[in-house]
């Protein structure tokens, strides 16, 4: 059988439905065998927006994504996907085709060290060598994606190699001798950490991206429950644990709430989950939580004391060590009114710092108020992706997230062009779902062009713009720490979106009162096909509270 | 009410206890024996991991085993700058490498092998020969202005007789980097 057939088996035989791609010279085989491969692809418009569909997929549907580029530019131009994947721990297989081998290290046309360029922002990636490694090395690229900490994986396919023909026979047996992540958790460990929470007088579940790749959320909420511990959970994490619920004290770090902020600063015993003390979390090191002892339980070895000395270390897949958790928790005897007064406490931040804006006077529409418009709209129940910046912070304070895998964003590596190709994805992947872009206007620019994919393969996103007509998130940051000096953020009235959206087939909508925003978003979102909605809202608003960088929580601002 | 910043979690727990503290420094240096996959590119995974971490290499060496799908990396870092545990834990991550050993230096022995060009006029060479023979050196190559000595021995000892050598006159030197091996009947 050609080799490239045997990709097609191999995809199948993975549970692959879709991938998205772009041909070129050097992965021409296997265009050739998608023709009746029986595999669905779609056709982007950049290899990039093929990147971050997969990614949306993977992340809506928990499933491993699959994105495809010729070599040279195409795989390049697949390089911000992959790191972005990397650092939201998201599972894609991402198949570069490769010049001729003969061709390998002379610069040959289109070539592109795709290993190298590759190698640091890796789970791990495969040069096929012989077209006989093919399927094995395929099968080991799924299974190391999808296992352990998700992450990005490159297969390398040279042009040659994958038109020569091969004894295919289905590979069952994935073993890597040098892959074996620790998935149960320690029953010793876990016992120090329910002993621990037991007597904590002020704990917080500090909850991340881990427990939504580990399909952990019922745990969490019974590990919660079982002793009404607050719970605040990181921007990867929203939906983790259900918004509405009275536990929940909303997200922390830079733009959390104060209430998970002063909680996180005051606990006696953190509890982290699938989290890793990124710097948007902890401001200032030296002075996070410092009153606090540690738990912390990912599937990450590395992860554990990486920022943070850690107290009771728990390695495992987060539902298998929660699970644990919650047994030996039920076996100790637990008196929650030893909460009580912590309890209080965080009422009173509650009480005095909600959420809050100054709604306009003027009829404008407050970017805030626009996210709430589109939670009612939505009736809360969308897959809401976002780009990066202002709107995304918004989108993550006023969109309360009752469920996991409902909230797709570029968390660790802040890609802007995400939201849209991400939607894409997610719908591809979630059919049935209402999917919702809320774009920047600017992040929007950077990977427009899916858009003519939508349109093309009838995939049905909603992108709602948040039009500020700046680079908000930098004029923020010049407004407040650079003196007002406006450096290179305004971008004007350009494009016309609603036009841009016409052109490339889909319907283009421009609202601009506050006043019936709420109807006439429903009635955006209830139009058929592509929709771009261009919201124009107050330019110069700001994102609070904040803490800003190198700052501890105690000082946030706003 | 108790007060702010008065743990209640103070008695069951302590750093020392549950020996986490994984990311402190150890202060001393660090030999790890590493097996890993002879594939391609694992040289490069691992030499890319320690300049992204910012780990600094104070040597390495890679050779075969006997087990041709398999080669050794001898690798000695800092313990005094770098959290050895996380280096380990990093190194761990990556798929091609087997097995990890932070190698106790009381139960390890380590060699490298070193060469040196000296300059030597005249009587000089009579004394530059005493000291290798001091130091059980040998003579590997002997020029009109110059000769060539070679040493294996612990880092130290190597060192050592550099310092001495260092007066007469060194054009050149080359060291292997550390390897090292286990004591006892165990594999490293
Ligand atoms: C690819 C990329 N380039 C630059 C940045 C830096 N950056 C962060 S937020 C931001 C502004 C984004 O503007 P917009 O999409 O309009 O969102 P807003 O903040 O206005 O809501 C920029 C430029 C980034 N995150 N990603
Ligand atoms: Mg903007």
């Amino acid at each position: 059988m050609r080799a490239v057939d045997a990709v097609m088996e191999c995809l199948k035989a993975e549970g692959v439905d879709v991938v998205f791609g772009l041909p070129g010279g050097a992965n021409l085989p296997t265009y050739d065998a998608f023709v009746d491969g029986g595999i669905r692809h779609i056709l982007v418009r950049h290899e990039a927006g093929g990147g971050h569909a997969a990614e949306g997929y993977a992340k809506a549907t928990g499933r491993v994504g699959v994105s495809l580029g010729t070599s040279g530019p195409g795989a390049t131009n697949l390089v911000t996907p992959i790191v972005d994947a990397m650092m939201d721990s998201v599972p894609v297989v991402f198949i570069t085709g490769q010049v001729r081998t003969e061709l390998l290290g002379t610069d040959g046309f289109q070539e592109a060290d795709t290993m190298g360029i590759t190698m640091p922002a890796v789970k791990h990636s495969w040069m096929i060598q012989h077209p006989d490694e093919i399927p094995r090395s395929l099968h080991e690229a799924f299974h190391v994606a999808r296992t352990g900490r998700p992450g990005p994986v490159v297969v390398d396919i040279p042009q040659d190699l994958s038109r020569a023909d091969i004894d295919y026979q289905p590979v069952t047996d994935v073993k890597l001798p040098g892959y074996q992540p620790t998935t149960e958790g320690n029953t010793k460990q876990i016992r120090q950490a329910a002993k621990a929470l037991a007597s904590a007088r002020r704990p917080v579940l500090y909850v991340g991206g881990g427990v939504v790749n580990a399909g952990a959320s019922a745990q969490l909420r019974e590990l919660a429950t079982l002793d009404r511990f607050p719970v605040t959970c990181t921007l990867m994490a929203l939906g983790a644990f259900p918004a509405p619920h009275p536990q929940w004290l909303g997200m922390l770090g830079m733009h959390g709430t104060r209430a998970a902020n002063y909680a996180i600063d005051e606990a006696d015993l953190i509890c982290c989950i699938g989290a890793r003390f990124d710097d948007r979390i902890t401001g200032k090191l030296s002075e996070f939580a410092p009153r606090a002892k540690f738990i912390h339980i990912d599937v990450d070895p590395a992860e554990i004391s990486k920022n943070v000395p850690v107290h009771i270390p728990v390695v495992g897949d987060a539902r298998n060590v929660l699970t644990k958790l919650v047994a030996e928790y039920r076996a100790l005897e637990i008196d929650s009114s030893r909460l009580d007064t912590w309890w209080e406490r965080i009422e009173g931040w509650r009480a005095k710092h909600p959420l809050r804006y100054d709604e306009a006077t003027n009829g404008e529409i407050k970017p805030q108020y626009l996210v709430q418009a589109l939670y009612e709209a939505t009736d809360g129940e969308a897959i809401v992706t976002t780009d990066v910046g202002q709107h995304q912070m918004w989108a993550a304070q006023y969109y309360h997230f009752d469920e996991p895998r409902k909230w797709i964003n570029s968390g660790g590596l802040g890609t802007m062009g995400f939201g849209l190709p991400a939607a894409m994805g997610a719908k591809v992947g979630c059919p049935d779902a209402t999917v919702v872009c809320l774009a920047g206007d600017g992040s929007v620019q950077m990977n427009m062009q899916e858009l003519a994919t939508c349109t093309q393969e009838g995939i049905d996103i909603k992108v709602v713009i948040m039009n500020n007509g700046y680079l908000g998130m930098v004029r923020q940051w010049q407004e407040l720490f650079w003196d007002h000096r406006y450096s290179q953020v305004d971008m004007g009235d350009f494009p016309d979106f609603v036009k841009l959206a016409e052109a490339y087939g889909a319907t283009g909508v421009r609202l601009t009162q506050s006043a019936g925003l709420i109807e006439a978003l429903r009635e955006a979102i209830a139009t058929p096909g592509p929709v771009m909605v261009d919201v124009r809202v107050c330019r110069e608003e700001n994102v609070y509270p904040m803490i800003a960088p190198g700052q501890a929580a105690r000082d946030m601002v706003g | 009410m108790k007060a702010v910043g008065e743990p209640g979690t103070k008695e069951l727990l302590s750093l020392e206890e549950l020996e986490a503290a994984g990311g402190l420094r150890t202060g001393r240096k660090h030999v790890l024996s590493i097996l890993v996959e002879d594939k391609p590119g694992v040289l490069t995974r691992i030499a890319g991991l320690f300049a992204r971490r910012g780990f600094n290499i104070d040597t390495l060496t890679v050779g075969p085993t006997d087990d041709l799908s398999i080669s050794r990396i001898t690798l000695t870092v800092d313990g005094a700058l770098h959290p050895i545990d996380q280096v380990t834990k990093q190194l761990h991550k990556l798929i091609n490498v087997l097995k990890i050993r932070d190698l106790e230096p009381n139960d390890t022995v380590t060699r490298e092998l070193a060469m040196f060009k000296v300059a030597v006029e005249g009587t000089q060479r009579a004394e530059v020969m005493q000291v290798c023979e001091i130091f059980r050196g040998k003579v590997v190559d002997v020029g009109r202005r110059s000769i060539i000595l070679e040493i294996t021995g612990t880092t130290d000892k190597v060192a050592a007789f550099e310092a001495m050598l260092r007066p007469f006159g060194l054009i050149e030197m080359m060291r292997t980097g550390e390897i090292a091996i286990s004591r006892g009947r165990g594999e490293t």
